[in-house]
């Protein structure tokens, strides 16, 4: 069992022969993910990598039997590649781009609602069940099997989470990379809820940063809902108002989304909140010997 | 991206916006000149306005004179005192912090009579990913303040994805707002062309405050601060060439030509990154570790020598910067790689000149760590490796002390 991706993993990568889909088609191969094929439209009927390629998603899911999506396709074309799997059938819609228009966001996520997809991203790291599935761009050989769920809007701020805890002994149930953007598909709130509901998750690390307030949101369904130990990190304490900290949503504005405020929310919600990023595997590991 | 006020009403008034007549200007002489044409097309009050990226100037001042951010004035001659009293001085609001910004620009627009003020805003809801406009009675007061003090004093209406402002929507904001009759229907009229233009401007934030009736039941939108998505740029070749570049900071604008994603803070602790949420969580530890962060540096995922060149060009441009920390966490980039490259980047004459007394605390995770903490150790410099994030602050806080 796990979460979004595993061993039920048939995966098609759309941009699969640019050269940022290419070499990570290629590296989730090498992890042992089952990709089916990939689709370039003006390219069916190739082979890339080994797999074919399709002019559209719906051939894939037809030919190939797809079921779950990677996107590598440029900004201006993302948004329209989101939509295209949702209408292929698609259930499981991974986008890693980045700098797509939040116009084209508004009615992806929209579109992809109402085919009942479920999208993560864009501009993620992906979704790694560690020893089945690699959907993303994090280097694989980091991660272990074991119970540990990761929710984290940025790549290589989970990397050093998990990397802590791997060193600490504890292994990863599936860590999911769910975005900077302002607009995403699956929330913290909606990744939690996937793990709660995960019998092989016996504990959370819940990774957020400012802006907005899906930490918060979150926080107060976990103390209603989740039983399961949760640590948590919010990045950008030191962050200044009203600039946007290299992600589109990283931003405090109006006085809201600050690091002070969701992390004192998510402590009164019953979360261990961490101050320092140098700590949440050793937190973790404490808490669930004490536990 | 930002843009002045000027250029948000010459926008909103190609999508019938209506805005009080106006002229931008960037000397004395044009801006007395601006008001004469404002005089003879009917104008009896002027309005002369700073412009300046930064929001709150109706109650800024600035440094040398003393002058509000925005004047009105009744003659010609109180026209070309406030020009002379804006121009070249520094303009200090609450958002523009204790530096304040240069005014280099006027805005003079004809002072049309009020007869009530209201606050309209378009932005996105990122809780329900949807457009959202709000409203409110309270015209002129920030949002925010209305938000805390009297939150239903707030009218709300969301847009349905991919959909047009529906006619009702329009109508139960204008009907909050208690306009009738005539104004009823401009105000009917202003909503929607304001939504219509913050859709076709791939906007992200549009706000009216204040949004106006005139005794003669006219709707005027008689401030504008528009925001544009930066992500959609990209098909707006017209709306990117409206970038002040003088508004923004030199050094981020540097940064900006080397591909860097760069904000300047106020700190003595540099710091490059690769990724922006490592890179604040780095932020966030230079301060547990008794420093202050100088910058937010992400270098993305390459981190070369070009990039991690580059990086130490900018962050070296700050004098107040006494040690700089590299956090890197190469995943596919195999840290050895980027070891190599930071080496390669200190032995540069220019780079090595500046940072012989600036320590540099270099902290490589991930693949090939070891490999790439023993390249760095050997290597003669003066860098300090380490490879847990932990020993990384612990280095900052030696330094520093």
């Amino acid at each position: 069992m796990s979460v979004l991706v595993g061993n039920d993993t048939r995966l098609i990568v759309q941009g699969i022969t640019g050269s940022e889909g290419s070499f990570h088609a290629e590296q989730m191969i090498e992890y042992g993910t089952n990709v089916v094929g990939g689709v370039t439209p003006g390219k069916g009927g190739q082979t890339h990598l080994d797999r074919p390629v399709f002019n559209t998603v719906a051939d894939a899911v037809k030919e190939a039997d797809a079921n779950t999506s990677i996107i590598f396709v440029p900004p201006a074309f993302a948004g329209d590649a989101i939509t295209e799997a949702a209408f292929a059938g698609i259930k499981t819609i991974i986008c890693i781009t980045e700098g797509i228009p939040v116009k084209d966001m508004i009615v992806a996520k929209q579109i992809v609602k109402s085919h009942g997809a479920t999208l993560i991203g864009p501009n993620c790291p992906g979704v790694i069940t560690p020893g089945e599935a690699k959907v993303g761009i994090m280097p694989g050989n980091i991660f272990t099997p074991g119970k540990v769920g990761l929710i984290s809007r940025s790549g290589t701020l989970t990397y050093e989470a998990v990397d802590q805890l791997t060193k600490e002994g504890l292994g990863q149930s599936t860590a999911i990379g769910i975005g900077g953007d302002p607009v995403i598909g699956t929330t913290h709130l909606d990744a939690v809820k996937l793990l709660n509901d995960d019998p092989d998750t016996e504990a959370i690390v819940l990774i957020g940063e400012i802006g907005g307030t899906a930490e918060e949101e979150a926080g107060e369904w976990i103390k209603e809902n989740c039983d399961k130990p949760v640590v948590a990190f919010i990045a950008g304490s030191t962050a200044p108002p009203g600039r946007r900290m290299g992600h589109a949503g990283a931003i405090i504005s109006g006085g809201k989304g600050t690091a002070q405020e969701k992390k004192k929310s998510l402590a009164a919600s019953g979360i261990t909140v961490v101050d320092s990023p140098a700590e949440i595997g050793m937190t973790l590991k404490k808490m669930l010997e004490t536990a | 991206m930002k843009i002045h006020e000027y250029q948000a009403k010459e926008i909103l008034e190609k999508y019938n916006v209506a805005v009080p007549a106006g002229i931008a200007t960037t000397t004395v002489e044009e801006t007395v000149e601006a008001a004469k044409k404002l005089k003879e097309e009917g104008a009896s009050l002027f309005v002369v306005k700073a412009q300046i990226h930064a929001g709150g100037r109706g109650k800024g001042r600035t440094k040398k004179n003393n002058a509000k951010g925005v004047i009105l004035c009744k003659t010609i001659d109180e026209v070309k005192e406030a020009a002379e009293s804006l121009l070249g001085d520094v303009l200090v609001t609450v958002q523009t912090g204790e530096e304040g910004q240069l005014v280099q620009r006027l805005y003079v627009t004809d002072g049309v009579d009020i007869e009530s003020e209201f606050y309209l805003g378009i932005l996105l809801d990122r809780a329900v990913g949807k457009n959202v406009i709000m409203a409110s009675t309270e015209g002129g007061v920030e949002i925010e303040k209305v938000a805390e003090e009297t939150p239903d004093k707030i009218v709300k209406e969301w847009v349905e994805p991919g959909m047009d402002l529906q006619p009702n929507q329009a109508r139960r904001i204008a009907f909050a707002l208690g306009l009738e009759g005539e104004a009823l229907k401009n105000g009917i009229k202003i909503i929607h062309a304001l939504y219509n233009a913050y859709q076709e401007t791939d906007s992200n934030m549009f706000e009216i405050n204040p949004l106006i009736t005139t005794p003669d039941n006219k709707v005027y939108a008689l401030d504008a601060k528009v925001t544009f998505d930066d992500n959609a740029l990209y098909r707006h070749k017209d709306l990117a060439e409206l970038k002040d570049e003088s508004e923004e900071n030199p050094l981020e604008l540097e940064a900006q030509k080397y591909n860097l994603n760069y904000i300047k803070l106020d700190g003595n602790v540099g710091c490059m990154v690769n990724g922006a949420g490592l890179a604040m969580a780095t932020m966030d530890i230079i301060k547990l570790s008794g420093g202050e962060p100088a910058n937010f540096l992400d270098v993305g995922g390459g981190a070369n020598v070009e990039t991690v060149k580059n990086g130490f060009r900018i962050i070296l441009e700050d004098k107040n910067v006494k040690a700089i920390l590299i956090n890197i966490f190469g995943g596919i980039v195999r840290c050895d790689r980027v070891a190599n490259g930071v080496i390669e980047a200190v032995k540069d004459p220019e780079i090595a000149e500046k940072v012989k007394d600036v320590p540099i605390i270099v902290r490589l995770q991930g693949t090939n760590a070891k490999e790439a903490k023993e390249i760095i150790d050997n290597s003669d410099l003066n860098v300090i490796s380490a490879v847990l994030l932990k020993e990384a602050a612990e280095e900052v806080s030696k330094v520093l002390a």
